[in-house]
């Protein structure tokens, strides 16, 4: 039988903690790493993320299927690239001038694109980034339940883009496929579902003609 | 367990009764009378968050708690936030050691970067740093905290070499806290520091907070310090009843947020999702006294938290509103939190 799906989540901070807990949740294995010794967030793992594995990023990223990026876009700039080679990468960051700053390689564009294009060698879906992280965990809900939300999941690799629809959908949410980079614009800062959560129905409302235009 | 109870204002700009908004110079005058106001209601301790807009005209904090404190006698006076980054540590330093001074040893001062981000670009900083600003000169505000001649080398400020640095305190170390909002890295960072840690709960249900002030206290122990008090600090309106409240505060809520929202990426909200956050399992504190102080005790409660501060008004209420607010804050809700909790 096929080992079950084993994730990293690079990043300790607001987003990180919440992703790799729902992903616990669901059953998948965890390892968390920052750009540090994984020393520094034992105490963080023990109490906050319990079940996840404090790693090296570059031990964590090893042993992963998944790899969810949840860092400060700066800091994924000082990323080397060949450190994610041949993965599956979740690029859960947002590009948000107002609040951490001018970065002038996002301007202007998508700013998966931009993560996409410097992991030339991975495949980059765009999921988890447009519900607010104090949120996301609360609004989740097993498959089924009526007050489910939904969730976007964007990619250019289609199988990359199902793969990581599997994942939101097991962590509590019904996935929206939209069959680009490009079209996962929509799921940026200032884009539709930015920072609302919304049922499947609303979502779809919501993105569709948006999404269509930039296909 | 000893408990404290606060009020935090941003200098919300006030209106009228008639909604129309009042000046800059006015709203600053009525917060020194409603900190004045504070201590005679009983509050414990009176903040002022560093602002810098339109609807929060409120930079110099300091300068308005000098004024409150020459009124007052017990009040403790603070910060809340100080944005530490886009200040200069030594400077902090001086103004709330002779806030300290003036007011008899009453000072405190949190340090953290609260919602105000626009002091980034009015001070020449670049937000992408951040990280390093806060860092750094978080450490270099521990040293100076000490009292007596600081050495000290950072990234973002010029070194310091057995620097005196006036006015001293008479007694120690005013407090000083670290206010987080959800990043368990920036709850390491206080308790390494030795910064009490201040929870700024705007959303969402606030017991997810409980893993984080079991981590602040591991921490403390890990860096072989003594236990340092975690407080919360949330935003709300009290009123004679609970209608009232929120008749009062919503309008003004959903105006400010929804203004701030595309920016900092906020939900704008819906009647459905304030009902919720002012409801038992919500963020918000908004209601009647016994409301109130019923969930305030729950959540000190649930978070192991010895300090509450709420963050009073919003732009658009009036003067009376606030003193109203204020006066039900410290002769009924504090009390009941004290019974609750005893």
């Amino acid at each position: 039988m096929r080992e079950p799906t084993r994730l990293a989540v690079l990043g300790a901070g607001h987003v990180g903690p919440v992703i790799a807990r729902l992903a616990i949740k669901a059953g998948y294995p965890v390892a968390i790493a920052t750009s540090g010794d994984p020393e520094d967030i034992a105490l963080i793992t023990e109490l906050v993320i319990p079940g996840a594995q404090p790693q090296w990023a570059s031990d964590a990223v090893a042993d992963a299927d998944i790899v969810v990026l949840a860092i400060p876009l700066h800091s994924f700039l000082a990323i080397d690239p060949a450190l994610l080679d041949g993965k599956l990468v979740v690029d859960a960051m947002n590009y948000w001038p107002a609040s951490d700053g001018v970065l002038e390689p996002f301007e202007d564009r998508g700013s998966s694109e931009v993560v996409a294009r410097r992991l030339a060698g991975s495949a980059v879906v765009k999921a988890l980034n447009h519900i607010g992280y104090h949120e996301l965990e609360d609004r989740a809900r097993p498959a089924g339940a009526p007050d489910r939300r939904a969730a976007g999941v964007a990619g250019d690799d289609h199988a990359a883009v199902a793969t990581i629809a599997g994942l939101v959908d097991r962590i509590g949410y019904d996935p929206v496929r939209l069959e680009s980079l490009r079209a996962g614009r929509v799921l940026q800062p200032g884009g539709p579902v930015f920072g609302v959560v919304l049922t499947l129905p609303e979502f779809e409302r919501a993105v569709g003609e948006d999404a269509r235009s930039l296909i | 367990m000893t408990y404290t109870f606060g009020l935090d204002t941003f200098g919300d700009r006030n209106g009228d009764a008639d909604g129309k908004p009042l000046s800059h110079a006015q709203t600053i005058r009525n917060v020194v009378d409603e900190g004045v106001f504070a201590e005679q209601a009983g509050v414990d301790f009176f903040g002022i968050g560093e602002h810098h807009t339109e609807y929060f005209p409120m930079p110099a904090g300091d300068v308005v708690l000098a004024a409150i404190a020459a009124r007052t006698g017990r009040i403790r006076l603070g910060s809340a936030v100080t944005v530490l980054s886009s200040d200069d540590p030594v400077r902090v330093f001086q103004r709330y050691s002779t806030l300290n001074a003036i007011s008899d040893g009453r000072a405190e001062v949190i340090l953290g970067r609260g919602s105000s981000i626009e002091s980034f670009p009015l001070f020449g900083y670049d937000l992408a740093d951040y990280e390093e600003l806060f860092e750094d000169k978080a450490t270099l505000f521990a040293e100076l905290l000490k009292g007596g001649p600081v050495t000290w080398e950072g990234k973002t400020r010029a070194p310091l070499l057995n620097q005196d640095v006036v006015p001293h305190t008479e007694s120690g170390p005013f407090p000083a806290w670290i206010g987080v909002g959800g990043n368990p890295q920036s709850v390491i960072r206080a308790a390494r520091l030795g910064f009490s840690l201040m929870l700024a709960i705007i959303g969402g249900p606030p017991d997810r907070f409980a893993a984080y002030s079991q981590l602040f206290q591991r921490a403390l122990e890990k860096f072989g310090r003594p236990p340092l008090p975690v407080g919360v600090h949330s935003p709300g309106h009290v009123a004679a009843t609970d209608e009232q409240a929120k008749a009062e505060f919503w309008p003004r809520w959903r105006e400010i947020i929804a203004l701030i929202a595309p920016e900092r990426g906020f939900a704008i909200p819906t009647e459905e999702s304030f009902d919720w956050e002012t409801g038992p399992h919500g963020a918000l504190y908004v209601g009647s006294p016994e409301t109130v102080a019923q969930k305030i005790a729950k959540n000190l409660r649930v978070l192991a938290a010895t300090r509450f501060d709420l963050k009073y008004g919003m732009p658009g209420l009036t003067h009376d509103q606030l003193m109203t607010n204020i006066e039900l804050y410290g002769r009924q809700v504090i009390p009941r939190v004290r019974e609750l909790l005893s």
